[in-house]
């Protein structure tokens, strides 16, 4: 299993274009890839999920990811993340 | 033949039969199945036509309304593919052997209840997206067809209770005539979309669904805001000959498009339009606006439930920049208070709030509010002809305030290696008669003037504009209104500087004389109102309307005012 935490820096946090850019990222790995915050995981395969968490600016997140290709997949989206200016 | 009255969204008139997008009959009766994979296999074909569909509307999206509109769709296409809607409602199938439709309905209305219970009014309405996306899945399960108005291959117009962003984007022009809604206003969605598709509209009937049948013929007078269902030969004749007038109207009008705006003896003046949102752009450009005279950024702070983060304001502001190349976009900082409330700022409730705490008196007091709006405006600044105005402007040392926190955030940004504009011309509303009797004095501090009239006649006629008692007031050609317009214009240019107004004073067709002779540099208006006052003003003489303005200053009411320029442009 593979693990990162950040923080987001985005002062109107994961709203539905980050989201979107998140989720597709995420559909792109085989390994079950969570999203966690505030006490609430979902599928970062899911876009209601990943909208439904309203994660705001400030807020600390956890990606995890379980399965074949589970380093690459945190990898990338912590990457992701960095690269749209979403956090850090 | 019958008639509605609703809100005028679009001009022009349609004739056409009525087409109703009526909303499907989605209702199904939850029962078992006996094989649940072929029930799954069921409901991956109805997700598989939808994803289809979907794709297909985003392209056409793409293709007319451009990118940002089609943006919605991509979201669209991820709620149909969303793992935690379908898994949930394949294994119900599977576990409890009960048909998709059941499974899809119950899991669906737990997110959208999740959604709207959200206190986030963003989050609320992405239970509309999900409720679009979900109607279209059930529709395809049950089998009933799914209005589609693509598949339109006759005129028509078209008539529903409301329009959403997936209706609208299907609508082709070559057959959609206009369209007519129950509900929404001159700002809904459906009426910005119509403006931008330039087709006739009348929106909030509130019963044209109920009044017009399918295949009757609809006219729909987008110039006055009315509906004629089933209109007699007579009235028919009637309409036709209007259209016509207004098509040809149209075509005169949009051969000055690319034009500049000069008078018989040679003078230039600038015809800009008023807006509210970066997506009035478009009309701005189809009606050959020459700049922005009035962005009105309340739209920003209203309807949500907090503040506009800087960011948020940025993206808007570039957009319109971005969008308006080198020509020149007056940003007018908040303007709140009075008439615009914003609950989550929870303003105490004034006797006056006309004469009260609003505009720039609230920015200086909350300069927490103004600095992000301030950082906003100069770090979109670089990305277009940016011109800051401030609002409700009474004295000297507010102008001197307002522009020192400008300043002092500019050096900020500066400092932290934010690229700022350094031509910035930073100007004030002339809305309250101190401003306008005290013009000479702004003028040699301030980079512009732009008269706000619709205050500015109430201020000085004492009488509120919303009070019909006193409506008889309101009076734009007043001597007194002219007099004050005058000294401001002369203020202006004494010193160099030029002078504006975005009023509705800058489009009527009895004040356009009276102001080009008067001298006003800028008339900034409603986009569709530009073509109409170029045509007029491209067949004035600039010296003769200066001689019909001096006549003017000196008469004693404003019906004889109206009288002369009646008289004397042949109106």
């Amino acid at each position: 299993m593979a693990e990162k935490t950040m923080t987001i820096t985005d002062e109107t946090g994961v709203h539905a274009r980050p989201a979107t850019i998140l989720v597709n990222k995420a559909g792109g790995f085989k390994s079950d890839i969570q999203l966690a915050y505030n006490g609430k995981s979902v599928n970062l395969k899911s876009i209601m999920g990943v909208m439904s968490l309203g994660i705001p600016q400030g807020a600390e997140i956890t990606i995890s990811a379980e399965g074949d290709d589970a380093e690459e997949a945190v990898n990338t989206i912590a990457e992701t993340i960095k690269s749209e200016g979403l956090g850090e | 033949m019958s008639m509605i009255n609703g809100i005028a969204a679009s001009n022009g008139i349609a004739i056409a039969k009525a087409y109703h997008l009526a909303v499907p009959d989605l209702s199904f009766d939850k029962t078992t199945v006996a094989n649940a994979e072929e029930e799954i296999s069921r409901l991956d074909a109805a997700l598989e036509i939808s994803k289809k569909e979907l794709e297909k509307i985003r392209e056409n999206a793409r293709v007319s309304l451009g990118d940002e509109h089609a943006e919605i769709f991509s979201a669209h296409l991820l709620v149909l593919a969303d793992p935690e809607l379908i898994n949930p409602v394949k294994d119900n199938v599977r576990n409890n052997n009960i048909n998709a439709e059941a499974a899809l309905d119950e899991t669906a209305t737990m997110f959208i209840d999740m959604f709207r219970s959200m206190d986030n009014e963003y989050m609320k309405e992405r239970a509309a997206d999900i409720q679009d996306v979900t109607k279209r899945v059930m529709a395809h399960l049950l089998q009933v067809s799914f209005p589609d108005p693509a598949l339109i291959d006759e005129e028509v117009i078209i008539i529903a209770e409301d329009l959403t962003p997936s209706d609208t984007a299907q609508l082709n022009k070559q057959f959609v005539k206009g369209f007519t809604t129950d509900i929404g206003g001159r700002t809904s969605h459906s009426a910005i979309m119509a403006r931008s598709l330039e087709i006739p509209a009348v929106v909030g009937t509130k019963s044209i669904t109920s009044s017009a049948a399918n295949d009757v013929m609809i006219i729909v007078d987008g110039i006055e805001g009315t509906v004629i269902i089933d209109p007699t030969e007579d009235e028919l004749a009637t309409y036709r000959a209007k259209q016509e007038a207004f098509e040809q109207q149209k075509q005169e009008w949009a051969k000055l498009k690319n034009e500049p705006t000069i008078t018989t003896d040679g003078v230039h003046v600038e015809l800009v339009a008023n807006i509210g949102t970066p997506e009035d752009v478009i009309g701005v450009q189809n009606n050959g606006g020459e700049g922005v005279g009035l962005y009105r950024t309340e739209f920003l702070y209203m309807g949500k439930s907090e503040l506009p983060s800087e960011d948020e304001q940025f993206e808007s502001y570039k957009a319109v920049l971005e969008n308006m190349g080198d020509k020149p976009v007056v940003v007018r900082t908040l303007d709140i208070g009075g008439d615009k409330e914003l609950s989550y700022l929870q303003l105490p409730k004034e006797m006056n709030p006309f004469l009260g705490y609003r505009a720039i008196r609230l920015c200086l007091e909350r300069d927490d509010i103004f600095r992000v709006q301030l950082r906003a405006l100069l770090r979109a600044s670089v990305y277009g002809n940016l011109k800051i105005m401030f609002p409700m402007i009474a004295t000297l040392e507010e102008f001197r305030q307002a522009k020192a926190i400008l300043l002092e955030e500019k050096d900020k940004l500066v400092a932290d290696g934010v690229s700022v504009s350094d031509s910035i011309e930073i100007g004030i509303m002339v809305e309250i008669p101190s401003t306008a009797v005290a013009a000479k004095q702004f003028a040699k501090e301030v980079d512009f003037f732009s008269v706000g009239t619709n205050d500015l006649i109430q201020y000085t006629m004492a009488a509120d504009r919303m009070n019909e008692r006193v409506s008889y007031l309101y009076q734009p050609y007043h001597p007194a209104i002219l007099n004050l317009v005058h000294n401001v214009i002369e203020a202006a240019h004494a010193e160099g500087k030029w002078a504006g107004m975005c009023g509705e004073m800058a489009g009527d067709a009895i004040a356009i004389p009276l102001l080009l002779g008067l001298g006003l540099d800028e008339f900034s208006m409603s986009a569709t109102s530009i073509l109409p006052a170029r045509t007029q003003i491209t067949k004035l003489s600039k010296a003769e309307m200066q001689e019909l303005s001096q006549e003017a200053l000196t008469l004693s009411t404003a019906d004889e005012v109206e009288q002369l320029v009646r008289q004397r442009t042949g109106q």
